[in-house]
Order: C-alpha cells, then structure tokens, then sequence
C-alpha cells in the first residue's frame, strides 16, 4: 500500500502524519520538539516504523514548521512548504467550504482566509505574541492548573472578569490583579480567553472579513475555554477538526502526494532514523557580520548549510571549496 | 577634519565620491553589522527606531577609524526624524566622543540653505567645484541604482542561484573604483557589462513585488534582512518604490534632473485615501501601494521599523487600499530581532498565495 508522509517541525512539537492515497489518516504521531528537532524527527520515524504493518511504501514526503527546512534535508523530502498553505490545504480537505482559519500555535497565531477553496489573504501576529500557546501554557503553569484543565475550568465560568489581553505581559499583572480581588480562578481563566480572542481578532484579524464556515486549528484548539470565547465573539459556530493539532504535518502529506504524481520519491527510507546527524558550525569571518552557519552533517558529510546573510556558504554546493 | 557619515544601503558610495573629488578627508564606517547594531541598542534609547540605532552603531565604529566630524540628515516634520542628528550627537558627546555635528537639511525653500552646509564642510572649493562633486555624486548613485534595478531583474531569473549576487559585487567594484567624473562611464559600461554576462532565463515566468515603505528600511538590506535577495531567490522580481537618486533629485535638488520617478505621482494618488501629510514617506507608502495596483503587480510588501508613526498611518489604510484595488498587501516590522525564519515563513507564503491567485486567475480568464 502506497501511503504520503507529512512531518511538521514546530518550536513546541514536532507532528507525523502518514496518510493512504486517498488522504485519510492512517497514523498520527505527536512529539515535544524539546529544542531537538533532528532527534525528535528520527524519534518519530522509529515510532512510525514501529506501528505499521510492514507492506506499507511510502511513496512521498513532505515537511512544514519551522524547521520544515531541517526536516526536509534529513529525510528528503519532495516538498519543503510553509504553514500557511498546509494548514489551508488540510483544513479544506477536512471541513469541505472552509473560507476562515484561525490558527494559534506555539509561536505563533495566524489567520488565513480561503475563498473559493484558495487562500484568498492571511495574516500572521508581527511583532507580538501575546496569546499564543506558548503565553496560555505559563499562565496555566502559574495558577498550578494542568494545561488540560484548562478549557474545562474556563468553561465552568458565570462571569469572566474583564482582563487586559493587548500585551502578554499586561495580562498577567491584570490577571494577578484580579485574583488578588478575590475572583475564582474559572472567572479569570474564562476572561483570559475572552481577552485573547479580542486579542486575536484585533491585531491578526483586522480588516478581514471573516465568514463561515470557520475552522480554529494549531494546539490551542485543544482548549474548549479558547472555542467558547471566539464563538461568543465570532457569534457562529468554529468547529475544531478531529486532528486540530496536526493539520500543518496533514497538508504538507497532501501536498507531498501532488508533488510525487508520477514522479518517485526523494525519501532516504525509514533508515534515516539510525543515521548519525549532526549539525555542526562556524562563525564566518567574510565579513563583519560574523553570521552563524550552520552545516548539517549526514555521517560526516555536509548536506546543507545555512544561516550566512549573504549566501557565500548557503549557495555552496556541498564538497566545493571557497578560496 | 575626517568626516563620517552613517550608512544607508549604498549611498556611501555616493556621498564618499562626492566628499573625496572636493579633497575631503571621509571615513566610511565599516557595513552596518550585528556588531553595529548591538553597539547602538546598548546606548540608544529603547523605543527609538532601529535607524536611531544603527546610525549611532555607525559613529562609533567610525571614531575608532579616527573620525571626528559627523555629517547626518535632518528634517522637519511629524517623523522625528529630525531630532535624530542632535539625540545620536548628545549620546555620543556623553559617551565621551568629541564629534563636530553637521546637520544636512534638505532645503526648505531655496537649494542655497544645502549647498551653504556643504560649503561648511568642503572649506575653500570653488563652487563650480562643488556643485561638480555633487553631480559626481548623484552620477554615482544613478550607476548604482541601475545596477540594483538590473540585479533585482536577473535574480529571480538566474540560472545559477547565487551568480546575480557575486556580479553585483563585482560591477559595485568597478563603480567605486572610479575616482574622477571622468573614469566614471568607462567603469558604468564595465559594470553593465559585469551584469549582462549573467546568464538568465528571460522566458521563466516571475511574480512581481513593489515594496513600499520607510526609506531606510528599503535601502539598508542589513536592516530589512536582503528581502529583495530573498524574494529574487523565491522567483519574485522586486521593485522597490525609493532608489537613492530618485530621492536625492527630489529633495536636494528638488526635482531639477527631469525624466526621473518622482514621488508626486505617488502623493497624489494616495489623496483619495490619505489627505495630508503624515512625516516621512506614510503618504508615499499608500499612493505607491496604488500605483503598484495599476501597474499591474502582482502584491506589495510594506517594511517599516518598529514604531515608526508615519509607516503605522500608512498600515492602517493599506487595507483599505488592498479591497479598493484587488492588490494583495503585507506589512513587515523590523526591529533588532534576527528571527530570520519568521519573515522568511511569511514571504514564502505570501509569494504562495500570490502564485496561486495568478495561476487561478490565468485559468478563468
């Protein structure tokens, strides 16, 4: 059986999606990246081989995330896409009509537009953070509440306070505030969503015309508090898609199948999990910007480069020689 | 008397051939760097802009090359630009630099106030001399705007990636080699020919992005992370709606070369959205935008540092704009941040999604 692979390198986690040919799920593996991600994608690969029966072929592959690139050279991937169109691709897969995504991560929160099953405009936060996982992980960790009693408290609630969501670091001293008032945690949780979901439509949304149906995807889509509050806000209904947390690894498997139509795959095999990769790497001294480059080696061989400004290195191919 | 001045992309070039042809001693501060940077956040206040921040960087690393005259930029208007010359002069004399402050405005009514500063700093010139010196120097900046144009054309159409940028180098080289007007066409052809030997493939279908936004930003590719390299690289040819000369023409000399783009163009298109002047170039930015619609782009890419109020103004109203006239538009905030791998995230997929709305387009049409 012929089956796609989609893998998503995020700051937080680290998505594998194995997909049949026609694009239903057929395993799904979530990872912490824990700031490794060459580990966790060999990891992962393991756990993948593990679970499968052993006639399967993977006939393409694909990555996404932010070390989508890494990811990529690792494994060999036919197609290195950004998120914003896995995520657009996966969720029109999922919800047939899709036309607004809302999508908050560990990093970052985004919104994508589709008209016509096109991205039509999207948006992704600029310079600020506030309200993304990574913000309502701490704030949970600080109330000494489990991220996964997170939405269930919030929903519990009769009046969420009014909290200040324009700044991450507001929130958290209007959120003290607040309970030094006396309020109950539930109230100051359920505030706290409705704050970011201001938030959210504020300064990501703005301008964007936002219409059903609606899809809120990435890992906050776990945390029903998050659901209630834009659909208050929004007034329609949002679903969330049974594999919220893994569309971006889903889309970057789909589009891995329309790359490799009638082409073979560039995949190095599941054996790539015991291969030894390190990265290595140098300061250049071309010239005073003393970028960092980063070398991927594959056994002691360099695969790629990157993270010079001005591609003396990145623009190399591997084994010349610079002068 | 060495004189420093901060950088601005390339516009050493011009204003070290200019300042050298009248016997000016210069100090051309090293590229702004990481190491510049980190000089001007520790000593600049924090909610300046990264211009303030890099300029002040710039005069540090230049006192240390012996400089002792500082020449910079002024202006009138709600951008607080203005300040910028006497804030970064105050901080270094603080710091214990003995600077000599020039402030260069551009001339509010007639073009005697500017050449009058620049009497100041050239001493006994004649001023047939001067004014030849700074023809020299726009000459310059005209060679090196074309051949930016010219690189930004080959870039998304080279065959080798990386062949674009090693002849900009080079065809760079040859232009600031040239030390006298007179070497100078001779070393304008050897440089066009240095660009021409890049072997392109003209028929390769490209998008086309203007980008609009704060001057600096636009011109300092340290500031705004080489987005036109970036893009070339994604199959974009870029247009970029300030070119340095373009500029000089029209605020130094206000508009005395014809035949140049001029920005009026550009404010009068933004009336309809924006009806006054805002500082900087937020007027510019909108009235571009439109202009790029017209033209046929295929998207804009808006860049400003952060804080910066007349690009924020301008942001506003992009949106605006984008309905009106059906041009998809996206705003970058730089600041000292190198999260490289975010703007690289959100050009790919704006080039994505501007790929995908031609390829529908060319379909139903």
């Amino acid at each position: 059986m012929y089956c796609y692979l989609g893998i998503d390198v995020g700051s937080v986690s680290t998505n594998l999606v194995l997909t049949g040919e026609d694009g239903t799920v057929k395993h799904s593996i979530y990872l912490r990246t824990r700031g490794k991600p060459i580990e966790v994608v060999q990891q992962g690969l393991k756990q993948l081989q593990e679970a499968l029966p052993g006639k399967i072929k993977v006939a393409g592959v694909g990555t996404t995330g932010s070390g989508r690139h890494l990811a990529g050279v690792i494994t060999g991937a036919d197609i290195i896409k950004n998120e914003i169109t896995t995520h657009a691709i996966a969720a029109s897969n999922v919800v047939p009509g899709v036309q607004t995504i809302l999508e908050i991560g560990g990093q970052d929160s985004k919104i994508i537009i589709l008209r016509n099953g096109v991205v039509a405009d999207f948006a992704m936060n600029t310079v600020c953070a506030a309200g993304t996982g990574s913000f309502l992980d701490q704030q949970a960790s600080r109330l000494n509440i489990k991220i996964e009693e997170f939405g269930p408290l919030a929903l519990q609630s009769t009046v969420p306070v009014r909290i200040a969501g324009r700044c991450a670091v507001f929130a958290e001293s209007d959120m003290i505030h607040k309970q030094q008032m006396g309020y109950n945690v539930s109230d100051i949780l359920a505030g706290l969503c409705e704050a970011l979901v201001r938030n959210y439509l504020n300064n990501i949304g703005k301008g964007k015309e936002i219409l059903g149906p609606v899809v809120f995807q990435g890992g906050v889509a776990a945390n029903a508090g998050m659901k209630a509050a834009f659909e208050k806000a929004l007034g329609m209904p949002v679903h969330v898609p049974p594999y919220y947390n893994v569309m971006g690894a889903l889309g970057a498997a789909m589009l891995a199948r329309e790359a490799t139509n009638r082409k073979s795959t560039g995949f190095k095999g599941f054996g790539v999990a015991d291969r030894d990769f390190k990265a290595g790497g140098f300061a250049c001294d071309g010239c005073p910007n003393v970028c960092e480059v980063v070398e991927i080696l594959e056994s002691g061989r360099v695969i790629a480069r990157w993270g010079d400004r001005c591609g003396r290195w990145s623009n190399l191919i591997p084994g010349e020689k610079i002068s | 008397m060495k004189i420093v001045y901060p950088h601005m992309g390339y516009m050493w070039i011009c204003i070290k051939a200019m300042l050298e042809y009248l016997d000016v001693e210069v100090v051309v501060p090293p590229p702004s760097s990481k190491k510049t940077l980190l000089l001007g956040v520790k000593h600049a206040p924090e909610f300046a802009c990264m211009p303030l921040k890099l300029n002040l960087g710039n005069f540090m690393e230049a006192a240390e090359l012996g400089a002792d005259t500082m020449v910079m930029a002024g202006g009138c208007g709600p951008c607080r630009f203005g300040y910028y010359a006497h804030v970064e002069h105050a901080i270094l004399r603080d710091l214990g630099y003995q600077y000599q402050l020039v402030v260069l405005e551009p001339p509010q009514k007639h073009i005697g106030e500017l050449l009058g500063k620049i009497k100041h700093i050239t001493g006994h010139q004649s001023w047939r001399k001067v004014i030849n010196g700074i023809r020299f120097g726009y000459h310059k900046a005209e060679a090196v705007d074309e051949l930016e144009k010219t690189a930004n054309y080959c870039r998304p159409r080279e065959i080798k990636p990386g062949t674009t940028d090693r002849a900009l180098q080079a065809a760079l080289k040859e232009v600031i080699a040239a030390d006298t007007p007179e070497k100078l066409p001779a070393a304008r052809k050897r440089a066009f020919e240095i660009m021409r030997s890049v072997p392109v493939d003209r028929l390769r279908p490209v998008l086309r992005i203007g980008l609009v936004g704060e001057i600096y930003t636009l011109l300092e590719p340290f500031t705004n992370q080489d987005i036109e390299r970036k893009l070339g690289g994604m199959g974009v040819e870029v247009d970029r709606s300030i070119y340095l000369s373009e500029w000089i023409n029209e605020h130094l000399f206000l508009g005395l070369v014809k035949n140049k783009r001029s920005s009026k163009t550009a404010r009068e298109k933004a009336v309809k959205y924006l009806g006054h002047f805002v500082g900087g170039h937020g007027l510019e930015t909108v009235g571009n935008t439109v202009l790029y619609a017209e033209q046929g782009y295929d998207g804009v890419i808006q860049m400003l540092p952060f804080t910066c109020m007349p690009e924020i103004v301008a942001q506003s109203i992009l949106p605006r704009v984008s309905t009106e006239t059906g041009i998809p538009t996206m705003t970058l905030i730089v600041d000292e941040q190198s999260g490289e791998a975010g703007l690289v995230t959100r050009l790919e997929a704006f080039v994505d999604l501007l790929a995908r709305k031609k390829q529908t387009g060319e379909v139903l049409a």
